[in-house]
């Protein structure tokens, strides 16, 4: 620690950091702009000049910038010395020279930094008379909005881009007065992060398109804490609500999971939530096969008969739906009844939850990805799979030029200067995965392999660190590579093993279990991150009982052992092929389908039942990781909707042995009961307050900032008459402006305000520590603690690939957009989202004689599907792979061998899109 | 994302000499600067085209690329007249009545700078002080320096430039 007087008054603070984040560690404010707290210090923009004074006699002092310079013990500074203010208010008026001063129609007015930190450097007179420049503005794709006039040159946007998340088609164009960023031509953003340049630029260059036509201001959002749906990472989100849609969704930070930054799937994906496809109302389904419109209570009703005591129920669960509502379903059917409804993952999903709960190895948190200093990927394209942990595995591979620039005495965070000193230096991060990745830029190595040569690597090098026995059959390539990695492995201080159900391959798993283990006895410090495909599939996996799969609900339905199928939240046609939803719908006399969107499911439904989404339930989801987290709901008006648990609560009242759960009407009760029965989940009901949570006054956390305006207004086309606040009895949440929103625990944090810091800026206010935990403690709980030894697991080594002799092996390829169901109907997502996808080697390319885009039918032994073609020179010889999750290829298998026939009248992409903006294949 | 089929927009003996400085340097991307003007040399002004076949030989991004061809004033993205003229508008020469002879010059090819002549013989850019200053005010016509600039010879000079070549 050191001692700094500021104005007179002594501080204690970290030494080693800059003087700009001591002091907005210190709560008072400094105004900046090109510092960021993940970005770090490259003193461009001058604005966070303060004075320093060489000794107690120097009474001129000079000034330094805030955060270039060191804190030393003894350091003294001035913060309000008119000169500094001075100097900072013509920094200011300086980079606002050219700023067209339309705030009124930007999408960043009223949580702009340039605006707070305008009015905080007192310039509120504009001088410069000159010409203004203007530029034109690009077409960055569906997501991101640009309005280049806005910039005051901080180069936050190119320096997250490019150095933080690897993309390389944005940049800083032009010089001095000129300067303009954006691409060299019209385009969307390549990269999968490029969303956070909405929250990373200070000003409003950088905006959410989708908010920009649906515009609502911050200060009139309605908000709530909330977790990404979009897959298994569980990033911290904050939703915005308004009129009862959607408007965006914004980074809610969490120290260990996410951090500062979301993927693009995560914070443009929410809109399906206001889609044309939600289920509005309950229906049943007539015998033209319609559906005729119920009430809520008569549908309650016909569940109840369907559901009757006499009634053989089943119920099929969701690794989507949240584990209240799959908790519920499973005790209203009686577990040997109940099927989690995992798809094609649920074998590598199985491995994974084994690994996670015996392993005996710590699963790591954010910060501890990017600590690590080996990176061993097996068997994930991670960028695809769980994005937000490949953009932490890129600030991995940084530690080696930061081990350098330290041993010369540079700190962390002089960005510029490390960059420069680290240059091409990177940490090794070794990938071996099916096909070409997103990471390979940064990797040290990335081998192409099937998954079954994936899992022989990971036994090899654990054999070769436990000094065991090889694996036989390896190329002298691939020996070589082991022993090399072996070696690097003992030189690690914090080795991260990934891996994870992306390749459908339990295998894949097991092998990277026994690495990580093996790699464990060498260092304590070595941590996993294992993949899980959706928001609660760890959840799910994690409810004990006797859990039946989904080839024995076909079983029990055709034995004639089914009366009544309650499907929660599950799509079947894209957990089991075709054909056997088709048997399943035909062995039961009645199913009923609870779901928040329609899907295809629906048709074999006799009774429909709409869900209320994310942004309308109160519920807790486990990520991969093992992290129960709970999200509220942001819309008060869900109408006829109601949370999956609600639904199946009422569906117990004439179910004689299960009539307790009707009494369960909140969602704390549900808590309580789950964690009375399943011990290993007692840990849900601490993830966040319960509804008696009350601030020092007596009230429940604000969903609605202090400046929430047109309450009494906002329905005056429906009713005259002021509405009451909507009451919410199952959250520590109101929809009310009334109640805390600064000392509040994280869990109940629906945005971040302070006076004078009205953008997502402000958020240093409520840290800790500049970058580190939060003040209001973190949010959710790990379920999951590694107990134990490290232990290899399940250790059986798979035969080597060998290609079939006719025909092509499938391999399975997640892609970010596309492959996760809910998200892939939302417009930004779906208008990034690629076709139906089949990726072949050049090599195979070559020999059908076919390019990229050309069309191509993919025959299995079920039937055949017209896919779109990619060449990927890197993919293993005699695979091909498919997209996972694209509603054209939900039939086809990772595994199976499949045949190709080039397809000459396929209509390319880009001739095929329909002016709404679907897709259709001819 | 670089395009590899791109590369052959540029004539072998660009390739060549990019090339040769490559060989020079530990990375591919350091040769920026040269392969830049490499092709400028070769035909006046770097095109959206060049840029993109240029980026994709040297393994970067067009916007890399385009980041470090924009931040120099004589690398041309426009295409520029036969001869560049490069007028010193900086401090010395300005002492010395460089502005009065801009204004001349501008009469005399009937553009400002930044314009190409309709004939597109010329293009006028300024340039902040050419090291020349003890012979103030000066002007670059091509590659080559005028000196002592006075009003009455520009008329001349241009002509003796005009049959220079
Ligand atoms: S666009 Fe935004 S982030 Fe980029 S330099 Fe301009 S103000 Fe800064
Ligand atoms: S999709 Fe996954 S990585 Fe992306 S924001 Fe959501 S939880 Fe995070
Ligand atoms: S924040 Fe310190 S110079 Fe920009
Ligand atoms: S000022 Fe003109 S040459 Fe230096």
């Amino acid at each position: 620690m050191a001692t700094i007087s500021i104005d007179g008054k002594h501080y204690e603070v970290e030494d080693g950091s800059n003087v700009l984040e001591a002091v907005l560690g210190l709560g008072l404010d400094l105004p900046y702009f090109c510092w960021h707290p993940a970005l770090g210090s490259v003193g461009s923009c001058r604005q966070c000049a303060l004075l320093q004074f060489q000794n107690a006699d120097d009474d001129r002092g000079r000034i330094v910038m805030g955060c270039m310079t060191q804190v030393t013990d003894g350091m003294l500074l001035s913060l309000s010395d008119s000169r500094a203010k001075a100097f900072r208010a013509d920094v200011i008026e300086a980079l606002m020279t050219n700023h067209p001063h339309d705030c009124p129609v930007c999408a960043e007015g009223g949580e702009c930094h340039l605006q707070d930190m305008t009015v905080m450097s007192g310039h509120r007179d504009r001088r410069y008379n000159g010409l203004k420049n203007t530029h034109v503005n690009q077409d960055l794709g569906p997501l991101i909005h640009h309005e280049m006039n806005r910039c005051i040159a901080c180069y936050r946007c190119v320096r997250y881009y490019q150095d933080y998340a690897g993309g390389t088609d944005l940049a800083a164009l032009g010089s001095h007065d000129h300067v303009y960023f954006g691409r060299h031509e019209d385009g969307t953003l390549e990269s999968e992060f490029a969303g956070n340049l909405v929250e990373v630029c200070p000003t409003g260059v950088f905006t959410d398109k989708s908010l920009v036509h649906d515009y609502t201001r911050k200060w009139d959002l309605q908000s709530a804490p909330s977790i990404c749906t979009a897959c298994g990472v569980g990033c911290n989100t904050i939703p915005g609500e308004r009129y009862g849609r959607l408007k965006r969704i914004h980074n809610r930070y969490h120290h260990e999971v996410n951090g500062y930054f979301l993927c693009d799937r995560g914070r443009f994906g929410g809109g399906w939530v206001n889609s044309e496809r939600r289920l509005r109302q309950a229906g049943a389904q007539m015998s033209d096969g319609c559906f005729a419109p119920l009430t809520q209570e008569q549908a309650v009703q016909r569940l109840q008969t369907l559901c009757g005591a006499d009634s053989k129920l089943w119920g099929i669960g969701s690794p989507r739906a949240s584990l209240e509502s799959n908790w519920m379903l499973r005790s209203l059917v009686g577990d040997e009844h109940y099927c989690p409804g995992f798809g094609p993952e649920q074998d590598a999903l199985r491995a994974v939850m084994t690994a996670l709960t015996e392993g005996g190895v710590a699963t790591a948190t954010l910060p501890e990805i990017e600590a690590a200093d080996l990176v061993i990927i097996v068997g994930e394209d991670i960028t695809q799979s769980a994005p937000r942990i490949a953009l932490a595995l890129r600030q991995s591979v940084r530690n080696l030029g930061l081990e350098q620039a330290a041993n010369l005495g540079v700190q962390h965070w002089q960005d510029a200067a490390v960059r420069n000193i680290a240059q091409n230096t990177r940490s090794p991060l070794v990938e071996w995965v099916s096909a070409s990745t997103r990471l390979a830029d940064v990797a040290t190595k990335t081998l192409t392999l099937a998954p079954t040569d994936i899992a022989r690597m990971g036994f090899a090098l654990a054999a070769a660190l436990d000094e065991g026995a090889g694996v036989d059959g390896l190329t002298a390539d691939q020996t070589t590579h082991v022993v090399q990695l072996a070696s690097r492995v003992l030189g690690a201080k914090r080795p991260l093993i990934v891996s994870g159900c992306s390749s459908h391959d339990a295998s894949v798993v097991y092998a990277a279990q026994a690495l990580a283990a093996a790699v464990a006895r060498r260092h304590a410090a070595t941590r996993v991150v294992y993949t899980v495909p959706e928001c609660n599939s760890v959840g799910v996996g994690l409810l004990k009982g006797t859990h039946k799969d989904l080839a024995d609900v076909v079983a029990a339905a055709e034995a004639g052992h089914i009366d009544t199928l309650v499907v929660l939240e599950n799509d079947l046609y894209r957990r089991m092929k075709k054909e056997w939803v088709t048997r399943l719908a035909a062995a039961v006399p009645n199913i009923v389908v609870l779901d928040a969107l329609e899907t295809s499911t629906c048709d074999a439904a006799q009774l429909v039942l709409p869900v209320a989404s994310f942004t309308e339930a109160e519920g807790t989801l486990v990520n991969a990781e093992g992290r129960a987290q709970r999200f509220y709901p942001v819309v008060s008006d869900v109408g006829e909707r109601l949370p999956g648990w609600q639904w199946l609560r009422l569906a117990a009242v004439g179910r004689a042995n299960r009539s307790d759960l009707e009494t369960l009407m909140h969602l704390d009760q549900v808590l309580e009961a789950i964690a009375a029965e399943q011990p290993q989940l007692d840990g849900i009901r601490a993830a966040a307050p319960d509804a008696s949570y009350r601030d020092r006054v007596g009230l429940k956390a604000a969903r609605q900032p202090h400046r929430y305006s047109g309450r009494t207004a906002m329905y005056a086309d429906k009713t005259l008459h002021e509405p009451k606040t909507p009451v919410d009895e199952d959250a520590p949440l109101s929809f009310s402006m009334e109640g805390e929103s600064h000392a509040l625990p994280s869990a109940l944090r629906s945005f971040v305000w302070d006076p004078g810091w009205n953008s997502n800026q402000s958020l240093h206010k409520f840290q800790a520590e500049i970058g580190g935990a939060l003040k209001g403690g973190s949010a959710g709980i790990r379920l999951i603690e590694p107990k134990g030894q490290p232990a290899p697991g399940a250790y059986s080594v798979p035969a080597a690939f060998e290609p079939p002799l006719s025909g092509w092996y499938l391999t399975a390829q997640y892609r970010i957009f596309g492959s996760e169901e809910m998200s892939a109907h939302a417009p930004g997502i779906l208008a990034v989202s690629a076709g139906p996808t089949l990726i072949l080697s050049a090599d195979d390319a070559l020999q059908l004689a076919l390019a990229a885009d050309d069309g191509v039918t993919l025959i299995t032994a079920d039937g055949s599907v017209d896919c779109e073609v990619t060449v990927d020179p890197a993919l293993p010889k005699g695979t091909v792979g498919f997209v996972v999750g694209h509603a054209h290829l939900l039939d086809l298998r990772a595994g199976e061998t499949v045949s190709l026939e080039k397809k000459p009248g396929l209509m390319r992409r880009s001739e095929v899109i329909a002016s709404d903006g679907v897709r259709v294949y001819g | 994302m670089t395009d590899l089929d791109v590369i052959p927009t540029l004539s072998p003996e660009e390739i060549a000499e990019i090339e040769h400085e490559v060989a020079l340097i530990p990375r591919r991307d350091s040769a920026a600067i040269d392969a830049l003007m490499i092709v400028q040399r070769h035909r006046g002004w770097v095109s959206d085209s060049s840029l993109k076949a240029i980026a994709a030989l040297l393994e970067m991004s067009p916007e890399e690329l385009d980041g470090i061809a924009t931040f120099y004033n004589l690398i041309y993205r426009q295409p520029v007249g036969e001869q560049v003229i490069l007028f010193c508008d900086s401090v010395s020469c300005w002492l010395r009545n460089g502005d009065g002879v801009k204004e001349k010059l501008s009469e005399l090819l009937g553009i400002d700078y930044g314009q190409t002549t309709a004939d597109g013989r010329y293009t006028l850019i300024p340039v902040p002080c050419l090291g020349a200053c003890d012979r103030a005010p000066v002007m670059m016509v091509g590659d080559d320096l005028h000196t002592h600039l006075d009003d009455c010879d520009l008329a001349s000079l241009l002509t003796c430039e005009a049959n220079h070549d």
